[in-house]
């Protein structure tokens, strides 16, 4: 056998009709403002978000292992800060979230250094009480509203853009932008050395260990980085709602129990997951909400039939069935073209 | 010279249950060193230490002028150490391709186009390069061994550890993978093998230990270990009056 026969590619054709469309499908949803009603705007900015916050959880419990039910401390810790910032520090609210990432960051580190030495049920517990201490704390903050919550005051809002439309068309593209930034920056790690070290990590530990590869730092990174982006996006989600308070901002249904639903039925572990999880996410909350609790209902129901028929999630399914990605992780060893004509 | 891998007095205890007993023996760089000995009797326990899968109760372990002891299995694998598994332990939601590039990139500190054609080599070295594109959760027993020798191998290192990788193979096959760590063991890098198929090993290797509940209880020439009465008995049940 003759090695050069052989190639390695990373692409493949369905992965570059898939990164066209999603060009085509990203101008259009760039151009929204021109062809969408406030309320559909409204809804797919919150999409957004919600997708922005999946494919992370999806980055850090899919890949790192590390299932946290505690990302509400950092989704409510980046609004809190994003109203103290612009409310005491004077700062320009997109400064307030640019800093909210990295306090984000920083409240990470002590908080992973603790948590770390929990192991799996214990750790994702761990990551709840973490997050009621911060609930808790915020609370006690009586500059920040206290228990009741503050409202973020007209001038800051106006410092955005001067009209109510300019506004809206902000925080809407604020709020793709974060989707494709948090999609194209999980992408391109995975594709990354480090990435690469990751999955093997999310596959076997004994054997990523033994390979050389330093399974705390890793998960510690991607803990941390995690947590920064995680808070950018609570900044945000708290810019669009303009108030905020601990139960709203540290709501574990809101921000993880809903994430993690996203996630489960659209297939841990994969890119693809997390996008499919929120458009189905979105799709029976806009049908189903008139019902109340039927909904909720609902959705436990949808999340325990997919969880027992398709572990894997849908997209782990289609993945099975017709052997496709749309982000292209995969190595595939290939025989050269010149050699298949000979 | 100084030896290249030395265990001084290394043991090992889980409660009464004693895996490692005052383990002490040198490895010379460049040997090619088999282990033999009963199953039960602690060969894969002296692996995960030497490898820092499991730490030792007492004892020290020095690897290349370095006392690593108490370093990660990580680091041990970075200072150029690199193991097969005998219970394979492939990331069986990758390809067997990617099993290899894991090994290339993260062990073997190799990047790129260099280390995506390193992988292939080794792949047909090991005769799995027909099966690059597979999931390596989707291979035989046989085939997930492979891939741990493939794995070991991409990992470029300068100690390799194999723990029973013959085991299973036609006469063909072993007569191949005889000659693959021949290859190795010629390029000057320092081997120690774990097997049950004796003729393979002896095929191989420079000396030969013998470990029973957890001792060493022979070393030396490979011939001379083999027709001694005390393995004879030991190893291969057959009473020394024989």
């Amino acid at each position: 056998m003759n090695l050069s026969d052989f190639h390695v590619t990373r692409t493949s054709p369905a992965a570059r009709i898939a990164a066209l469309l999603g060009a085509l499908i990203l101008i259009v949803l760039i151009a929204a403002p021109w062809w969408a009603g406030r309320a559909d705007m409204r809804l797919m900015g919150e999409l957004f978000l919600y997708l922005a916050l999946a494919s992370l959880w999806n980055l850090m419990a899919g890949y790192a292992g590390l299932v946290s039910v505690g990302q509400q401390a950092y989704v409510g810790f980046g609004g809190y800060m994003l109203f103290a910032l612009t409310i005491f520090g004077g700062l320009h609210p997109l400064g307030a979230i640019a800093l909210a990432g990295a306090l984000g960051a920083l409240i990470a580190v002590p908080v992973a250094l603790l948590i770390f030495r929990l192991r799996g049920a214990y750790f994702a517990i761990g990551t709840w009480v973490i997050a009621e201490v911060f609930r808790l704390s915020f609370a006690q903050v009586s500059a920040l509203g206290g228990g009741s919550g503050s409202s973020l005051p007209v001038g800051i809002v106006k410092s955005l853009a001067a009209s109510r439309s300019g506004r809206e068309h902000l925080s809407y593209w604020l709020a793709l932008g974060s989707a494709v930034l948090v999609i194209a920056a999980v992408y391109l790690f995975l594709r990354s050395r480090n990435g690469l070290a990751l999955t093997a990590i999310r596959d076997n530990e004994l054997a990523a260990g033994s390979l050389g590869i330093d399974i705390w730092r890793t998960k510690f990174i991607v803990y941390v980085v995690t947590a920064a982006l995680t808070a950018m996006i609570g900044a945000l989600i708290f810019l669009q709602k303009l108030r905020i308070s601990p139960d709203a901002a540290f709501s574990v249904n809101d921000w993880t129990a809903f994430v993690i639903f996203i996630v489960v039925i659209g297939g841990i572990g994969t890119i693809e997951g997390p996008i499919i999880g929120t458009l189905i996410f979105f799709l029976l909350r806009e049908t189903l909400a008139d019902l109340g609790t039927i909904y909720l209902i609902v959705l436990g129901t949808v999340a325990i039939v997919i969880m027992l028929k398709a572990p894997t999630g849908l997209w782990g399914l289609i993945r099975s069935r017709f052997d496709i990605e749309l982000f292209p992780l995969r190595f595939r060893v290939k025989p050269s073209p010149q050699s298949t004509k000979g | 010279m100084a030896a290249f891998l030395q265990l001084d007095q290394v043991s090992k205890a889980f409660g009464a249950v004693t895996v490692a007993d005052a383990l002490s023996f040198d490895v010379p760089s460049g040997e090619a060193l088999g282990v033999i000995g009963p199953n039960g009797a602690g060969k894969t326990s002296m692996f995960n230490l030497i490898t820092g899968t499991l730490s030792p109760t007492s004892g020290r372990i020095l690897f290349d002028g370095q006392d690593v002891t108490r370093s990660s299995a990580a680091k041990r694998c970075r200072a150029g150490m690199a193991r097969s598994f005998q219970v394979p332990q492939p990331f069986s939601g990758m390809t067997v391709f990617e099993n290899a590039m894991i090994a290339a990139t993260q062990a073997g500190g190799m990047h790129g186009r260099t280390a995506e054609q390193f992988c292939l080599e080794v792949l047909d070295q090991t005769e799995l390069l027909d099966r690059a594109n597979t999931l390596a959760g989707g291979l035989t027993l046989l085939g997930r061994k492979r891939l741990e020798l493939t794995r070991a191998l991409c990992a470029r290192p300068k100690l390799l550890m194999l723990d029973e990788i013959a085991g299973g193979l036609t006469d063909a096959e072993c007569g191949a993978l005889i000659q693959t760590i021949r290859d190795i063991h010629a390029r000057g890098v320092t081997i120690i093998w774990i097997e049950h198929v004796v003729h393979a090993l002896l095929a191989v290797v420079d000396r030969l230990i013998v470990i029973d509940f957890g001792r060493k209880i022979a070393e030396g020439a490979p011939r001379a270990i083999m027709e001694s009465p005390e393995v004879q008995e030991i190893y291969l049940g057959i009473e020394a009056d024989a």
